[in-house]
């Protein structure tokens, strides 16, 4: 194992030789090949990086290559099983659940990005400040970022929701809220070690203002694992807001929704119609382990020690 | 740090979270939104009784009083009255959380038990294909939604297989568990498997628990995960302690070295891990609740949303926010006291 630091100071690169190896992956898309040198837990990142990339592009093509127009309703009879004119059948509005799956994802990708920003917009600043701060502002940052975390965060997200009002911003503001005590926890400790290192000592000694040492000097060495809480915090904004769509406080528009779909699918399951809830189901679940096995991989890189 | 000083100090320290709860809750619902009333009448076509409810309500009041009576409510053991028929909330909440609670307690123990089961066997062959399809395995918990998973086991283990009931926590047509009756006093928790058991009827207990399975592995199998991981973790150093190594040196059987002496030392941080998780499993009991007709306080509050009964979900979440507290507080307590470092 070859330790190189480098000359700013900043970054601890570990890079082991045995492992160092192309393959046509990564050869392909530039930046997959330094993934793939860390072993497992590069390939985790690499499989994650795979699955959500094409979601999102499915969805993102969806309009061109859907069979049929997934809003549109008695394309089939009602509850027809997978067959092969309807692939994976027909829910019980005779709309063709294959084309809804395919462009079922557009809500909930823009309500977890959106959520994942304002997070990062709010979490990130006030976690920087607080620990460098310190002091009493930093104590009742704490406090109510604990008393936040501690809480039953559905129950929160659930009841602001409510209150705002259904919509995807008003979502993603809900579950946000949730989150941020998790961004700014992580901040905070890493900070607190970070401003003890010599280099920030020699940084302040030179003269560096608050704001420059912050910015310059601190914030590059927190962005590992903000990248960790990230992804983190995709797969459950994914979760929450399939699940705030499955009490009702979902997007009231037409648009397709796998939540939404769930959510219909629930009511007819003494009919037998599994393929209603399934592929819609299993959609979220593939999206939702995309975040969650990105974010296993980069936790365990940014905490090398974690490492098995 | 003596015990004693140990568990003020804890206490102490849950009434500012506490304090900050009930006002972030109160934002939530009696600031953000501006009026709640407005809200509670969506179409406004009656100014006259929307100022009748907030007369009532006592919502008219500038908005520190309100806060006020709300707190000193709250220490009074009032949250408020419904939107919908100015009953206490209170009442409701303690009559539907039984429900919750029996819930919450049978996940728990499923998730545990799976989560140390399975992270034993991970950590004893660690690094083989063992571990691995078991840590694919926690992983994948990680992404299910809860209420996809019920509906999931709805189909297989009720409609499919008719081994478990699919909605209700007890069957129509059979008289609800009543508790102990001795001479005039009644006693009974709500909770159904003790009731069954403290009225001595088995078929009733029987069928709490068929009832209960679905729902319960539910919410156990979605919770696993977390401890599942832990113990792996845990497990794998401990196994390769010098007292474990001793055990095994004197013959022990490997299950009562691995449970009867690493499981012990292992144990701790799940416990705490529990206080943690308790507050997930809540979140994910509405879910639940909700996929399985389950009247618990989770379905409580999603029919309030439904009925735009503020005040109910104000009273609802504030009750959520305190046993959470509570919960935390008593394993925070456990553990210092099963763990004597913490003291020192």
């Amino acid at each position: 194992m070859l330790t190189l630091i480098r000359g700013s100071g900043c970054e601890v690169v570990e890079v082991d030789k045995s492992k160092v190896r192309k393959g046509m992956l990564s050869s392909l898309i530039p930046g997959l090949s330094s993934l793939s040198q860390r072993g497992l837990a590069g390939w985790l990142v690499v499989l994650g990086f795979i699955m959500v990339t094409s979601i999102v592009v499915v969805t993102a093509i969806s309009p061109w290559v859907v069979p049929y127009n997934p809003s549109q309703i008695n394309v089939g009879r009602p509850l027809l099983s997978p067959n092969s004119q309807f692939l994976f059948g027909t829910n019980n509005m005779g709309q063709d659940v294959f084309s809804r799956v395919l462009s079922g994802g557009g809500i909930m990708l823009e309500v977890s990005i959106l959520s994942v920003m304002i997070c990062l917009l709010i979490g990130v600043p006030i976690g920087l400040l607080s620990s460098y701060v310190g002091g009493i502002f930093d104590r009742f940052l704490c406090l109510i970022m604990d008393s936040i975390y501690a809480f039953p965060g559905l129950v929160l997200a659930i009841a602001i929701a409510a209150m705002l009002g259904r919509g995807v911003t008003n979502m993603a503001i809900s579950i946000a809220v949730v989150y941020v005590p998790s961004y700014f926890r992580v901040i905070r400790s890493q900070v607190l070690s970070i401003k003890e290192m010599p280099y920030v000592e020699a940084a302040k000694a030179a003269g560096a203002k608050g704001r420059t040492v912050l910015s310059r000097y601190i914030f590059p060495n927190v962005v590992p694992s903000i990248v960790v809480v990230a992804t983190v915090n995709f797969a459950d904004a994914i979760l929450t807001a399939a699940g705030l769509t499955f009490i009702g406080l979902g997007v009231p528009v037409d648009i397709p929704d796998w939540g939404w779909d769930l959510t219909n699918g629930s009511r007819l399951l003494s009919s037998g119609a599994w393929w209603v809830i399934a592929y819609p189901g299993l959609m979220i679940i593939l999206l939702a382990l995309g975040f969650t096995l990105m974010g296993e991989g980069l936790s365990e890189m940014a905490n090398p020690r974690l490492r098995e | 740090m003596t015990l004693r000083t140990y568990v003020i100090s804890r206490i102490l320290l849950t009434i500012p979270m506490i304090f900050i709860l009930f006002t972030m809750v109160f934002l939530v619902i009696r600031v953000l939104p501006g009026d709640p009333v407005l809200l509670h009448f969506e179409k406004q076509e009656n100014p006259a009784a929307m100022e009748r409810m907030r007369h009532r309500l006592g919502l008219d009041k500038p908005l520190w009083i309100q806060y006020l009576d709300y707190v000193a409510g709250i220490f009074r053991g009032d949250l408020g009255e419904s939107m919908v028929d100015y009953s206490p909330v209170a009442q409701q909440i303690i009559s539907a959380f039984p429900a919750t609670l029996e819930l919450a307690i049978f996940s728990m123990v499923i998730a545990v038990s799976i989560g140390i089961f399975f992270g034993v066997e991970a950590s004893k062959g660690y690094g083989k294909t063992r571990d691995n399809v078991i840590r694919v395995f926690g992983i994948v918990t990680y992404a299910i939604p809860v209420f996809f998973l019920g509906m999931v086991l709805q189909m297989v283990f009720g409609l499919g297989l008719h081994w478990f009931p699919v909605e209700s926590r007890f069957p129509h047509g059979v008289d609800l568990p009543s508790g102990l009756a001795v001479g005039g006093v009644h006693f009974s928790t709500g909770l159904y498997t003790i009731d069954s058991l403290l009225e001595g009827n088995v078929y009733k207990f029987v069928v709490t628990l068929r009832g209960l399975a679905l729902p319960s592995l539910t919410l156990g199998l979605v919770l696993s995960g977390v401890f599942i991981r832990l113990t792996r973790s845990n497990m794998f150093e401990t196994l390769q302690l010098d007292y474990v190594t001793a055990a095994r040196a004197r013959g022990l059987s490997e299950t009562s070295v691995t449970y009867g002496y690493a499981l012990r030392n292992a144990f701790l941080p799940v416990l705490t891990m529990m206080g943690l998780q308790f507050a997930t499993l809540l979140g994910g009991a509405i879910l639940t609740e909700t996929t399985f007709s389950w009247f618990g306080l989770g379905r409580y509050i999603v029919d309030r949303i439904s009925s735009r009964d503020y005040t109910a979900i104000q009273g609802a979440v504030v009750f959520f926010g305190i046993f959470v507290s509570f919960v935390s507080l008593v394993v925070d307590l456990l553990y210092a006291y099963l763990d004597p470092r913490i003291r020192l």
